[in-house]
């Protein structure tokens, strides 16, 4: 189907364009371009989405371009496909991406590598789109690494920082890390499927050709490659530094689109996951693990980007241990609506950031709501969606995840409530710190403040609404008969029967869970409002925390010990190697030498000339001889 | 024939021209490269060994007998799209160096005749021919310790040499009559498990030194960092396939009854020396060193790959040799473009110039991530393929090897960052001439297109390469 391809290819054009000739032209006409090669592939992802609601399932739509691959046991096609999950991941992607590539034209305003910016996002885009419509494992693979990349390029984009540099370098080996499980899943499905198309695979895998340590194999490396897209443990530590990218690409890559692109590889393969539940277990754990320590440590981050994505990385827990439990319709949904809060909350920080001249300490802010509304209204919006206020998105998403969860491990519910009790601590801290109480910022801060021009509110708006009513798309059987659910029906064709032993609690049950999940937030509003409003205390200097602050603010001393077992412990093995290689010569050397000086005895006997050139005649001569041998 | 003579024919000519050196030199490439083009054209993949030329040469029992099948091609190609590219990247040199442009275009027509080579001892004189070129261009053009340097290089490759002539010789004595050196002849050899673990080991020292396969890279890292680019390119891009090439071509078929002695060795020392020239090539500052090092730890992966004498391996290291080749001429390139402006091609001095050059930090960018196997570059399929075979022969081989995604994008990143990115350190970049333009585009879109078509290769040498199996097959069959 050619439409597929279009939507494939229009960012890469826009890529493309703006790569090469954007430099060219004025700002507005690259960004424009660039904005709108992803908009046409939005519109034309609607249609694809249009076109598979009538459709019951199966993968309607599929296009193979050209053989990539075709050597020994291995074959495979670039080949691309939508079924309903795909056009899914393919809405957020090309939706949020446009809104993002709108904004980005105010934002990035200005600055000198403006057309590189857009190239890149564009190109990121291409690469996502590949990662989410490719019909088999390799291509998912292409755009994995190429996400990846373009991280690289657009954490690292302001170049001449030397610190921006190591945190993408950071990020793409890190990545890599996870690559590499992701790679060994691949190679050990071609070992046993003969085929990386997803449906021999999955085709494979229901008909019982393999076996459970396989799937469970192959379910973990999968996993690992997971860990590191999404920022697992124990592979989160990049996410925070990728913060040194621009604000939109944070909102984007590193909050609506790439990083949840784990997730989506486990949704994809479900088949597989059902069959190995020790998977399904360390998905569990791990999910809930890098929840609650990423919350923990968002409590005392003072950078408001810094705070962001350690939610994001906490959130991305929390859809990992909807995973574990199987609720892959329920992942999907928090996904969504994740992609719109965070979107918007990233997007928002951008716009303070934006208004204070380029500060980003929280501590530094504060009475903003006076000075900058739309974005004041609009980050509230985010905050209370995140934080599970009742009828917001975030709140439906979130307690369909605890809902299905507190009905398999109690222990696990009680301890993923927790982590959202957390969540709301935090989100509201950053909330009332930056936007209530007065002014903390210098008098020039002061005087440049303003609100942001329409290109950066008209995306927040929309995020907005789209973060407010984003729980229609699957809301519970307690408040509508007819249309519940809609997500879960819309994936069943994916999913299978894999949601079939889900038990949801029964309506009372999950009344009760509700109104805790309601109180829970209540909690966390209150406690924040109380600490940050009633006491109006600013975040304490990091000098004057103790204890478990202390622990929380340097992030539990994570990348300190991963500096020192695997950087310098690599790196000294590097130089010892390094000494022994050089080692080697020097004991040849000793011996080449004398041969040397015995052999330059033997020619200066000779000549005194230049040795070299009367050894290349005498070589040229014989090469004559040689030649004139072959004609006689 | 023509891809022999006529680059060798353009080398005498240029070595007495002066300053015309350059132009003949070029021309002479090209003209090569048309005649390949026109062979390839009229190439069928499926028709074994095509345009074959046979003649007796010294006696009866050498012949000069040269012919290409889909495995040659390959590497002719590699070898007539890179040569003009070298050529093009010295163009800068003029008047003093007629020599230098006369010895790339003639190393060109002895790589032609050993990839084209269907006659052991033929085969043995275009290896040997091969040698003398680069050893002239690193004892005239390099720096620091050259004379030392070229000569260790010369002892480490010709000790290896002798032991393959000798090995070739002694299956000459066991032909039927000890009547020719002909490819099939030798191929027919029937050896005792004995005599195929000795004439295997001389092959294979050869092969390994030229290669280099990890305890025997000795000459190879000074040799790749004080030679001049021309030569580190003609020796990283295209001569260390000769051994690659080597292995695949002579030592498995000829004597693959040792083959199952050998194949954990050159595994294990493929992976190791993996792993043990990245962790080095981490801690490099001089560009051309890490670039050796990585250049090391590519072509274990290789050897391994092809070692393991199955077809995904063997397509995946042939796929491989064609981008390492690409790759490494392209890396090499760009740090001589880089040393040539500043004098210096050390890290800690460099920094900040892609601010002064755009197009120079794309082409720079895009080497570096073929190097790094990026998908959507050349880099990625072939080690995708090597990384299944290894995996596929030992798992904890293949993730040992698959470390090698994590390490080469630690040190390649980081010789971009240091040497592009950050603030410059008052380094200079004068825009780009219209023969680097050139150069590195080539290198570029052949990065770019053969990362999106790999097939296209794959579909050249895969008949010849399924030949050649059955031919490893077949002999280990009768012996046990």
């Amino acid at each position: 189907m050619g439409m597929l391809f279009i939507i494939l290819l229009s960012p890469l054009i826009g890529f493309l364009f703006s790569g090469i000739i954007g430099k060219y032209l004025p700002e507005k006409i690259t960004g424009w371009i660039s904005s709108l090669s992803i908009l046409v592939s939005f519109v034309l992802s609607l249609q694809v989405f249009q076109g598979l609601s009538d459709t019951n399932g199966g993968p309607a739509f599929e296009a193979i371009g050209f053989t990539f691959l075709s050597v020994g046991d291995i074959f495979v096609d670039f080949a691309i496909q939508a079924d309903r999950l795909t056009s899914l991941m393919m809405l957020v992607i090309t939706g949020i991406g446009f809104l993002i590539h709108l904004y980005s034209i105010s934002y990035m305003h200005g600055d000198k590598g403006f057309y590189k910016f857009f190239a890149y996002l564009n190109l990121f885009v291409f690469n996502m789109l590949v990662l989410v419509m490719g019909s088999n494992f390799l291509m998912l693979f292409f755009g994995w690494e190429g996400v990846g990349l373009c991280s690289y390029l657009l954490i690292g984009f302001w170049y001449r920082n030397a610190e921006y540099g190591k945190a993408a370098r950071k990020a793409f080996i890190m990545n890599r890390i996870g690559d590499l499980g992701l790679l060994v899943g691949l190679f050990l499905v071609i070992s046993s499927c003969k085929s990386l198309n997803y449906s021999d695979v999955f085709a494979a895998a229901k008909s019982g050709g393999l076996s459970t340590e396989m799937v469970t194999a192959i379910c973990i490396s999968f996993f690992i490659g997971a860990m590191g897209k999404s920022a697992q443990i124990p592979l989160y530590t990049w996410l925070p530094d990728a913060m040194a990218g621009p604000t939109p690409v944070s909102a984007l890559i590193h909050a609506a689109t790439m990083v949840t692109a784990g997730v989506y590889l486990v949704v994809r393969c479900n088949v597989l996951f059902e069959m190995a539940p020790a998977a399904q277990q360390l998905i569990l754990w791990i999910g809930l693990s890098t929840s609650i320590l990423a919350a923990l440590i968002g409590l005392k981050q003072n950078d408001i980007k810094k705070v962001l994505a350690y939610s994001t990385v906490s959130q991305l827990g929390l859809m990992f241990i909807a995973l574990g439990v199987g609720a892959y319709s329920a992942a999907m949904f928090h996904l969504i609506t994740h992609a719109f809060f965070k979107a918007l909350l990233f997007l928002g920080s951008g716009s303070v950031i934006h208004g204070m001249g380029g500060e980003q300490d929280i501590r530094k802010m504060g009475g903003l709501k006076s000075y900058m509304p739309v974005t004041y209204y609009t980050f509230l919006i985010g905050t209370l969606a995140i934080s599970g206020m009742p009828l917001f998105s975030g709140f439906f998403s979130k307690d369909e995840i605890l809902a299905t969860v507190f009905t398999q491990q109690p222990i696990v519910w009680f301890l993923a409530v927790v982590s959202a009790l957390i969540t709301g601590v935090y989100m509201f801290r950053v909330f009332l710190v930056t936007f209530m109480g007065s002014f903390r910022g210098t008098e020039t801060q002061k005087q440049h403040l303003h609100e942001s021009p329409a290109l950066i509110t008209v995306p927040l708006i929309i995020l907005a609404i789209l973060s407010l009513v984003g729980g229609l798309l699957n809301l519970p059987e307690l408040f509508t008969h007819d249309h519940a659910q809609w997500l879960k029906h819309w994936l069943s064709p994916v999913l299978g029967n894999a949601q079939d032993d889900l038990h949801h609690p029964s309506h009372s049950t999950e009344w009760m869970l509700m109104g805790l999940a309601v109180s829970v937030f209540i909690a966390a509003f209150l406690y924040t409002r109380n600490k940050y409003i009633s006491h109006a205390s600013v975040p304490e200097e990091d000098a004057e925390m103790t204890g478990a602050a202390k622990w929380s603010a340097h992030k539990f001393f994570v990348d300190e010990l991963y500096d020192k077992v695997f950087v310098r412990s690599s790196e000294s093995l590097g130089s010892t190697m390094n000494k022994a290689d050089s080692g080697i010569f020097a004991g040849l050397m000793g011996w080449v030498s004398s041969g040397i000086s015995y052999m330059s005895g033997l020619f200066s006997k000779v000549q005194n000339g230049r040795i070299q050139y009367y050894l290349l005649y005498m070589v040229i001569g014989v090469i004559l001889m040689l030649v004139i041998n072959i004609f006689i | 024939m023509e891809l022999i003579f006529i680059p060798i024919v353009a080398a005498f000519i240029a070595a007495w021209t002066g300053k015309w050196s350059r132009w003949i030199s070029l021309l002479g490439s090209i003209i090569s490269g048309v005649f390949l083009l026109y062979f390839f054209m009229h190439f069928n993949p499926d028709a074994g060994v095509q345009w074959q030329w046979n003649k007796p040469w010294f006696s009866s029992a050498i012949h000069f007998h040269s012919g290409i099948d889909g495995i040659s091609m390959v590497l002719l190609i590699l070898t007539n799209v890179l040569c003009p590219l070298i050529l093009l990247s010295a163009f800068h040199k003029k008047e003093d160096n007629a020599l230098l442009f006369a010895l790339i275009v003639g190393m060109q027509g002895a790589l032609n005749g050993v990839f084209v080579a269907r006659d052991g001892l033929m085969f043995y004189i275009f290896w040997e021919l091969a040698l003398i070129p680069v050893y002239f261009i690193a004892g005239l053009w390099g720096e620091g310790n050259r004379f030392k340097t070229t000569l260790r290089f010369f002892i480490y490759t010709f000790i290896g040499s002798l032991a393959m002539l000798a090995s070739l010789i002694y299956l000459f004595s066991k032909t039927p009559d000890s009547s020719s050196f002909s490819y099939e002849t030798l191929v027919a050899v029937q050896l005792n498990p004995n005599e195929a673990f000795w004439v295997g080991a001389g092959l294979l020292l050869a092969f390994a030194v030229k290669i280099p396969v990890m305890p025997f890279h000795g000459w190879q890292p000074a040799t790749y960092t004080e030679a001049p680019a021309v030569g580190s390119m003609l020796l990283s891009g295209i001569m260390l396939k000769m051994g690659l090439y080597g292995l695949l071509r002579w030592f498995m078929p000829l004597v693959p009854e040792s083959l199952p002695t050998f194949m954990p060795f050159i595994v294990g020392a493929g992976i190791i020396g993996i792993l043990y020239a990245a962790l080095i090539a981490i801690r490099q500052n001089d560009m051309k060193r890490i670039v050796a090092y990585s250049s090391l730890s590519h072509v274990g992966l290789i050897a391994a790959g092809i070692a393991v004498a199955g077809e995904t391996g063997v397509q995946g290291g042939i796929l491989q040799m064609f981008s390492h080749g690409v790759n490494a001429v392209g890396l090499f390139l760009a740090i001589d473009i880089i040393e040539r402006r500043n004098q210096t091609r050390f890290l800690h001095a460099l920094g900040g110039m892609a601010a002064q050059s755009r197009a120079f930090a794309v082409f720079f960018l895009v080497i570096v991530l073929g190097a790094t196997a990026v998908p959507f570059t050349n880099g990625f399929p072939g080690e995708l393929l090597l990384l299944k075979t290894v995996f596929s022969y030992h798992r904890v081989w293949g993730v040992m090897a698959g470390i090698t995604i994590i390490l080469c994008a630690v040190y390649m990143l980081r010789m971009y960052q240091f040497s592009m990115l950050g603030e410059s350190k008052g380094t200079v970049f004068n825009p780009l001439a219209w023969h680097e333009w050139v150069a590195l585009s080539g290198i570029v879109l052949l990065i770019v297109f053969f990362g999106l078509f790999p097939q296209l290769i794959m579909d050249i040498s895969a008949p010849a390469v399924k030949q050649l199996l059955i031919l490893i097959q077949n002999t280990k069959g009768v012996m046990s």
